[in-house]
């Protein structure tokens, strides 16, 4: 991370949702934070339950301990909740290979003279941010599918 | 420099993860369409498919590694969210302890489970 010298960032969080009229990247920045802390918060947690199957000194002991762990997370809710990470999870690794591929300079066209009416890179990437969305509806769809089967 | 570095640590997790959490949410959660690594006709958390993966060393390594990167990844992208927000220099250095330490014991704890299910797996498989 470069950090900001000159122009600090005043809004803070409040600047994810609110501070101006924003293109769809903006948005797609938010979500891939708020995923990302999501996915976070939900892998540290993740790390302690599936450590159960290391607990136990026997076979039956180790299966016991692994099945009321699994016990302890399973129903409607927790169904619903592990969905949510798959999505998050969708969603936030197919956004980080567009973020990726803008950072090495695909797909942002290639720089012009500033000549009214003004183009911005913006306009070259959104057909790249539309179709990651739409792979990304397709994955989610697809987990979906996956989870009521 | 070293900001830039850590970057691009970043952003290579990033593409580990992609992999290695992309194979196993395919394991897990996509096996109504492709049904991989699952020993037996059960769930993919169905005790007697977690005990058949437990013995493969590929997965003992691919934990470990999606552990490393995942941590490394998450932290490093909490870092950059709090910095983001102008915190002091004192409250940096905190986040920055806090952060390190708890990767690092998150690290050793959930490597220590994949290490312990391993080598139980290899003895009673």
């Amino acid at each position: 991370m470069i950090e900001s010298k000159g122009r600090p960032n005043r809004l803070g969080i409040v600047g994810w949702l609110g501070g101006g009229r924003w293109g769809l990247e903006r948005y797609l920045y938010t979500l891939h934070r708020v995923t990302g802390l999501g996915l976070l918060l939900y892998f540290v947690l993740h790390i302690v339950v599936t450590s159960s199957r290391a607990v136990g000194t026997d076979l039956e002991a180790r299966k016991a301990w692994w099945e009321w762990a699994m016990g302890n997370v399973s129903g409607g809710m927790f169904v619903a909740g592990e969905y949510l990470v798959f999505a998050a999870f969708a969603f936030h690794a197919l956004n980080g290979i567009r973020l990726g591929l803008v950072e090495l300079g695909i797909g942002i066209g290639r720089p012009i003279e500033p000549v009214y009416p003004y183009r911005t890179s913006v306009h070259e990437q959104r057909p790249l941010a539309i179709a990651v969305m739409v792979l990304a509806a397709i994955v989610v769809l697809a987990g979906g599918y996956g989870f009521l089967h | 420099m070293r900001d830039q570095r850590l970057w691009t640590w970043h952003v290579g997790a990033g593409a580990v993860i992609l992999v290695l959490l992309g194979l196993h949410m395919t394991v897990m959660h996509l096996d109504a369409f492709v049904r991989v690594f699952n020993a037996t006709a059960e769930e993919p958390i169905a005790w007697s498919n977690v005990f058949a993966r437990a013995q493969s060393t590929f997965f003992l390594v691919s934990y470990v590694l999606l552990l490393g990167a995942a941590l490394f990844h998450g932290f490093y992208g909490l870092r950059t969210i709090v910095f983001e927000l102008n915190p002091g220099d004192g409250l940096k250095k905190a986040v920055n302890g806090a952060l390190v330490a708890a990767g690092l014991a998150l690290f050793l704890f959930g490597t220590w489970a994949a290490w312990a299910s391993f080598e139980f797996a290899r003895v009673n498989g």
